[in-house]
């Protein structure tokens, strides 16, 4: 690319570089700031004093979490959650796209069955009528509602990236297949499924980090506080009060009594399984989004 | 073609997926008979009394309901404002940074925020902006007295707005990336010989590079106009702000699960629900018409 280097162009550079930075800033110091605020003493966390750098740096808000027994209770079921949620999505996914992916010469169903997925996404009963069928289901306080209730609000999303993704891939491998004499198994498990490991990895990520922040099934599905995940858990611990007779006066005490160093050390314990994932989400979200969503 | 008995093997391929979605999808939506009932939880949504459109009457008399309609739309119409015009700046700027390994570092700090629930981020933003909390800190060495941000009315939609867009800007910059890469070089180089500036260039080889993609954006955005973010707003309102904060979700959710006015939270989600389909397949029809745009 040819580009002057004047003096002006230069000053520009260094400018627009500081304001990016800047902005970049904005979007971690939140997080450094909790974290900061779980590793000081609770007196400096109520006075305000902390700001950038833990105020009487300690590990006691991490200590008082090891005995917390229902966080950790909340953690393991949202791992549980995440394993199953992501996993049938994994084997769903696939199953759906390969024949979706198919042109009505060879697949006569194929567009009914499309527009009814589609509608599936694009319709919903609303909270109500979906609470009540749960509940009619007996499924409350099961996780198997965390799973099959938000998945299969997800799952159609997934399944149209991996359809275009498969319908890019050449056609003259699933032709090789067939002069071979694979059947459509074979084909879908030996030739697309290796394939498709980009797009696969990205509706897997998706599914992954959808199943681990959803809390508002977990709200309303499960009953007891011992079933909670772990965002249901947190999201708990901030409005714990009755929330429909509150004065500014108790809402401005509410955020100066609560333990704010011990719920600072929940929620970024609850932040790392993302960080963890995040280099692999990065790698393949990119990837997964320019091909599967905008195409002109 | 050897693939012509290869229909049934498609139809079973498909049968798991589709009775997931039968029992959490389409079920649930027959669900809306509810709001046409005076609903009876013994006699469940087949055996009811019928009343007609007894409780959609009943709504528009409400106040609430179309304050509520009002906030949704307010506050929605102004984060697609944010999020159309916020990373496509963001983006144009990036664009301009010739140091590949600082750009990149910067994009990967930028999209960190949209893979954190709004738990966690609505934890740390009321602390952030609590009463005692570092923000009104800083305030208060320049003289001027804390505030109480998310407790006042006044400003809620707008801390909704301007946090919703800290959070997504990073993530919506892919697309715009992804279509400033597929820019032509030769076009800057037949600029940069006629002598055009690196305004001129932006004005007359970028922009234009991008529009469709961003008529694009702007056009699917339309199906989000009642979509006003109900995992932000629960996690961040309180009774103080519900004048001004209260959306169609959040309102559904304590009308019919914590108050259980079944009928009237069922019909507000219905007319949700129908509005936001015909929104959503007016902005899909729009795109294929304007920039031959397909989701499948």
């Amino acid at each position: 690319m040819l580009r002057s280097k004047s003096l002006s162009s230069k000053i520009a550079d260094v400018v627009l570089i500081i304001i990016l930075v800047a902005i970049a800033i904005t979007c971690i110091l939140p997080l450094w700031y909790t974290l900061s605020l779980s590793l000081s003493s609770k007196t400096a966390a109520a006075a305000g004093a902390v700001a950038l750098w833990p105020i009487e740096f300690n590990f006691n808000s991490y200590q008082q979490l090891l005995q917390d027994s229902q966080f950790f209770k909340s953690f393991w079921i949202s791992i549980q959650r995440v394993v199953l949620g992501a996993g049938l999505n994994f084997i769903i996914v696939p199953l759906m796209a390969y024949p979706l992916s198919k042109t009505v010469k060879d697949f006569k169903g194929r567009n009914v069955l499309m527009w009814t997925l589609i509608f599936t996404m694009l319709f919903n009963g609303g909270l109500i009528p979906l609470y009540l069928t749960v509940k009619a289901y007996g499924l409350m306080n099961s996780i198997w509602a965390l799973v099959l209730v938000g998945g299969a609000q997800t799952i159609v999303f997934n399944i149209i990236l991996t359809i275009n993704f498969f319908r890019n891939l050449p056609s003259s491998l699933e032709e090789a297949a067939l002069v071979d004499g694979a059947g459509p198994w074979y084909i879908l498990t030996k030739v697309f499924i290796p394939l498709s490991i980009p797009v696969l990895a990205t509706v897997s990520l998706f599914s992954i980090v959808y199943h681990w922040n959803e809390f508002l099934y977990g709200l309303i599905f499960m009953t007891r506080e011992e079933f909670y995940p772990l965002q249901t858990y947190i999201q708990q611990l901030v409005v714990s009060v009755d929330p429909s007779t509150m004065t500014e006066d108790q809402y401005k005490r509410l955020s100066e009594l609560s333990n704010r160093t011990l719920d600072a050390a929940k929620i970024f314990i609850a932040m790392i399984p993302v960080l963890v994932v995040y280099p692999f989400l990065q790698r393949y979200f990119i990837h997964g989004i320019t091909l599967g969503s905008v195409k002109e | 073609m050897k693939s012509k008995g290869f229909a049934k093997h498609y139809y079973f391929m498909l049968i798991p997926g589709f009775i997931w979605l039968t029992l959490f999808s389409i079920v649930p939506m027959f669900g809306i008979m509810i709001a046409f009932q005076s609903y009876n939880p013994g006699a469940g949504v087949f055996g009811s009394e019928f009343v007609g459109l007894e409780t959609f009457r009943y709504m528009f008399e409400l106040s609430d309901t179309v304050n509520v309609f009002f906030n949704t739309i307010f506050i929605a119409i102004m984060k697609i404002i944010g999020n159309l015009i916020v990373p496509l700046v963001f983006a144009l700027m990036l664009n301009e940074v010739r140091y590949l390994r600082l750009k990149r570092s910067i994009q990967t700090i930028v999209y960190l925020p949209h893979f954190l629930s709004w738990v966690i981020l609505g934890g740390v933003l009321l602390d952030i902006f609590a009463y005692g909390g570092p923000i009104n800190q800083m305030l208060g060495a320049f003289g001027i007295d804390p505030i109480l941000f998310f407790g006042r009315e006044d400003l809620f939609p707008f801390l909704v707005v301007g946090s919703d867009v800290w959070k997504e800007f990073g993530f919506n910059t892919i697309i715009y990336l992804a279509a400033l890469t597929g820019i032509n070089p030769a076009l800057y180089e037949a600029a940069g010989i006629d002598g055009a500036s690196r305004l001129r260039m932006l004005w007359h080889v970028t922009l234009p590079g991008i529009r469709t993609t961003a008529v694009l954006l702007a056009v699917l955005s339309l199906g989000n106009v009642l979509n006003a973010g109900f995992d932000q707003i629960f996690n961040l309102y309180n009774p103080l702000v519900y004048s001004t904060g209260d959306i169609i979700d959040t309102w559904v959710y304590r009308a019919g699960l914590l108050n259980l006015q079944y009928e009237l939270a069922t019909a507000v989600g219905l007319l949700k629900s129908v509005a936001g389909f015909i929104l959503i397949s007016l902005s899909y029809y729009l795109a294929y018409r304007f920039t031959n745009y397909r989701i499948f």
